[in-house]
């Protein structure tokens, strides 16, 4: 076990944790972020997508010492219900959730994306979000959710 | 904390936190809170609602939502049978402390057996309030009208009760089974497209799921089972486990195996570190001969499912005969997230909070595992990963249970991927033969066909004999299979003279078998409609047309036209002219189903696009029709339909689950892979209203017509028939090979 501080959402934290644990486990357990979520902890399903400086990352595939010193943000960090994110917006406006197990991936994913492309097309959207796995076939409400986003910007 | 909030968390074992801190301003109810145990009674009107002075409602639904937004349409039909607005009504929903037991969500049946449960309920307690106003307010019951939980004297607006000050100490009456509903002319919230009210939530990651929840002092655990099939365990050696940092301690009872740590990472560590010796396995099938392997099992029970007429003898008759065979591979339910339960054992008191689809009849299951009473287990029913069926949240239910009795502190079980994809239950597989006879017109005169599916083993319409990993593992064997009515749409939807179905049960699946969405009827309809379609090629009919010539329904010709004008038919007899683009060639095929031969209808046309080089099909586009009655919330129905299409189309095209003799070997989404962003179709939708007509169900019956659309599709495109499910590049290939002599002829 280790002390480590982490920056998550502009706070900076101190937790208590073995330096190899997944930052998603961190996030969610220590630090009670529930956005993140435990999909397969393979990397193959993006469901604990989080930034790592402004990048969408695996958390279940990162160890926690690989973002000491560096920035974290999950969903939480992008709004909230009393203050939601353009892209949570979009997603409450399409109605694009379904069970939403797979939605922060989503979210987080995109709001990459559009940070690099601020007009992607249904091409490039899909072609972004292909690593993200959704379950439920929320698909086409999820990249009519990232292009009303990327509208309203 | 108010005093009624605390009041309200306080509980024979726990005291709750730990709950999100920004819930939606409408959520007063705590997620995962455990309420003080009160009438369940299905006949008791308190069992179903509460009315605070506040003058908010609070609704106890045993139907749960497992993600498809039943929390809002119920509370709709609450809101619109009791005359208040929207947001003052809360739904608690599957705890089986306050909720009645309206038997597992699943079936298709939320809202049309929920909500017509919830909606009697409602209007109940509508006509006692205004009963109760009418002595306090001195006016006949005729003269009073209710506004947004209040009620009036028509004409004098100073004589007023709102639903809060009739309330007193609640209802304490029955239920009326023949209240008078509220006229579907007059619905103002019915019918409206309501914003889900958990998706504000869902977005922002305040709503909490199962796997959210956490107790004080909460500790992790994971299980551990053998990747061989069947194996039992030999010796257990825990020594490396136990110099893991936060490790706490091992969990056996008999073939139950699990290990207990205080943190998540120490816990998946000591469950890699435990060395488990495990017994000889129970041999899987060969797999590429499953289906024969299958035909030729046991069969417990043959049903005559659909009988007209005398279809041998108007075979023998017949100009002209087709006869083919179909299958459907065993799939999973793979949800995203795997499987998750909290448990707390304290004072002879279980409380587990669960994503069971089926937390009622969890109760009973789990007294049998934990030898505890009943009355002594409470289930909180909290949203889990979409489930589809029953995937692993019973087990997992199961498994925090037993861990939680052994160590008498709360525990959270996490399941990995491999659980998940590998453990939970699957699917049976499914062998279809079928034979159909033309006249010399074309029209079918005979339809011969033969099911054999898997026996569903059920006790009082509940699956108490459903084998929960935890409970084979501690020497509890139970029959079999929980798979859900199979024989439903096996019975054809046309209007045939000479008719037979039979239904052979077949005693004993290999894998643990559970319903997957549209259980049964998934199957039968991509075969019915797929070999309607051979039936409409010999009769050298456009294959619309043909399915229309045989149906004497209006709502069903209208979800056929609505998706034929969708998709731009083109009427044509024989497959598609058109040369395609190198390798590329294209097609459209419609199927229809009414589901159970009784509900909602639906129709599909799928446009495909097949490289005859490689098998490789991709559908870019399905058009549906749709009619389920009355609908509660229409872009709830629409989410439910583009959903169904598009799990579907990842089910016909690459599900398929593997294994080996001692194996299950799709652990993963490598080896379970389902369709992404990049493979799936746009969906467009009719929704066709019927205002006043019953509300159906709309979960299920979009699933069912996507295969047979598919696969006919494929037909058109190329002229290869694709009878087994999944159509994988290998099949289209072996299909394109035996149809090339035949299409060049
Ligand atoms: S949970 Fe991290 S990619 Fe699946
Ligand atoms: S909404 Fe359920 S997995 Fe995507």
């Amino acid at each position: 076990m280790a002390r480590i501080t982490l920056r998550v959402n502009g706070t900076t934290h101190s937790v208590e944790a073995d330096p190899d644990t997944p930052l998603l486990y961190v996030l969610r357990d220590d630090l009670a972020l529930n956005g993140p979520k435990f999909g397969c902890g393979l990397g193959q399903c993006g469901a604990c997508t989080v930034h790592l400086e402004g990048n969408a990352v695996r958390s279940c595939s990162v160890p926690v010492s690989a973002v000491v010193g560096k920035k974290v943000t999950t969903l939480e960090g992008l709004g909230s219900t009393a203050k939601p994110h353009p892209l949570q917006q979009a997603f409450i406006d399409e109605q694009a959730v379904q069970c939403g197990y797979c939605i922060n991936g989503m979210i987080m994913t995109s709001a990459a994306l559009l940070k690099q492309n601020t007009n992607p097309s249904e091409e490039q959207i899909r072609a972004a979000l292909a690593g993200n796995l959704c379950r439920c076939g929320t698909h086409q409400r999820i990249t009519a959710a990232v292009r009303r986003a990327a509208l309203a910007a | 904390m108010r005093d009624d909030r605390r009041a309200f968390l306080k509980t024979a074992g726990a005291l709750v936190v730990g709950f999100s801190t920004g819930a939606p301003a409408w959520a007063k109810v705590l997620p995962g809170a455990v309420a003080p145990a009160k009438t369940v009674d299905k006949e008791a009107l308190d069992a179903w609602l509460a009315i605070g002075r506040d003058n908010r409602i609070t609704v106890y639904s045993g139907k749960v939502d497992l993600g498809t937004g039943t929390r809002t349409a119920l509370a709709q039909i609450v809101a619109e049978e009791l005359d208040v607005a929207f947001d003052r009504v809360e739904m608690v929903m599957g705890d089986t402390g306050t909720t009645p037991d309206q038997w597992i969500t699943g079936a298709n049946l939320t809202i049309a057996q929920g909500g017509s449960e919830l909606r009697r309920a409602a209007a109940s307690a509508r006509a006692a309030l205004i009963q109760r106003a009418a002595r306090r307010l001195g006016a006949a019951p005729a003269d009073l009208v209710v506004d947004e939980g209040v009620v009036r004297v028509k004409g004098d607006p100073s004589r007023r009760a709102s639903y809060g000050d009739l309330i007193e100490r609640g209802f304490e009456i029955k239920v009326d089974p023949k209240v008078a509903l509220k006229k579907p002319t007059d619905y103002r919230l019915v019918g409206r497209n309501i914003p889900r009210v958990d998706i504000p939530g869902k977005v922002t990651g305040e709503w909490t799921y199962v796997h959210d929840f956490r107790l004080p002092d909460m500790l992790h655990a994971r299980v551990i089972r053998s990747p061989i099939f069947g194996a039992r365990v030999v010796s257990v050696d825990d020594r490396a486990a136990r110099g893991i940092g936060g490790f706490v301690q091992t969990v056996r009872k008999g073939d139950f195996l699990a290990v207990v740590a205080r943190s998540e990472w120490a816990a998946v560590k000591a469950s890699r570190a435990i060395r488990v010796q495990w017994g000889e396995g129970t041999r899987l099938p060969e797999k590429n001969t499953v289906f024969q392997t299958w035909r030729a099992r046991p069969v417990a029970k043959t049903d005559s499912t659909q009988k007209a007429g005398d279809a041998p003898a108007a075979l023998a008759q017949a100009a002209r005969r087709v006869k083919a065979s179909y299958e459907f591979s065993v799939q999973t339910h793979a949800s995203i997230g795997p499987s998750c339960a909290v448990a707390h054992f304290k004072a002879g008191q279980l409380t587990v909070w669960s994503a069971s689809q089926a937390t009622h009849s969890m109760q009973t299951e789990l007294a049998a595992i934990t030898g505890l009473p009943a009355a002594a287990i409470r289930l909180v029913y909290l949203e889990g990963a979409g489930c589809y069926g029953r995937n692993g949240h019973e087990d997992a239910t199961a498994d925090a249970a037993l861990i939680a009795q052994q160590i008498g502190k709360p525990v959270r079980v996490q399941w990995m991927r491999e659980d998940e994809t590998a453990r939970a239950p699957k699917s049976p597989p499914r062998a279809m033969d079928f034979e159909g006879g033309l006249d010399a017109q074309g029209n079918v005169i005979a339809w011969n066909a033969d099911f054999w599916i898997a026996l569903n083993h059920i006790v009082a319409f509940k699956p108490l004999d459903f084998p929960l990993l935890a409970a084979t593992e501690l020497g509890q064997p139970k029959p079999g299979n929980w798979v859900g009515f199979l024989f439903q749409n096996a019975g054809m939807g046309y209007t045939v003279p000479n008719i037979r179905v039979e239904t052979h049960h077949v005693a004993e699946t290999f894998f643990r078998s559970s319903h997957l969405r549209s259980p049964g009827r998934i199957e039968n309809s991509f075969a019915n409609e797929g070999f309607m379609d051979e039936l409409a090629h010999a009769a050298q009919a456009d294959p619309a047309e043909f399915r229309l010539r045989n149906l004497k329904d209006a709502r069903a010709e209208a979800v056929i036209r609505a998706a034929m004008k969708l998709a731009g038919w083109q009427s044509r007899v024989g497959i598609n002219p058109a040369p395609g683009s190198g390798n590329i060639v294209r097609g459209r095929g419609i199927s229809y189903t009414r589901y159970n031969n009784a509900i909602t209808y639906v129709a599909a046309v799928a446009e495909v696009e097949v490289n005859r080089d490689s098998g490789a099909v991709r559908v870019t586009r399905l058009c549906i029709g749709h009619d389920c009655g009355q609908m509660i919330n229409p872009d709830g129905v629409a989410n439910q339909v583009q959903g169904g299409a598009l799990q579907t189309v990842s089910r016909t095209l690459i599900e398929e689950v593997q294994w080996t003799p001692e194996r299950v070997t799709s652990v993963d989404w490598t080896t379970y892979p389902i369709a992404r962003f990049t493979d799936l179709p746009t969906v467009d939708i009719e929704l066709i209203d019927r205002p006043g007509e019953p509300a159906w169900g709309v979960g299920e019956p979009t699933a069912v017509v996507i295969p047979g659309a598919i696969a006919n599709a494929i037909f058109d495109a190329t002229g290869a028939r694709l009878r087994s499910v999944p159509f994988t590049p290998d099949k289209v290939k072996l299909a394109l090979a035996a149809a090339a002599p035949a299409a060049r002829a």
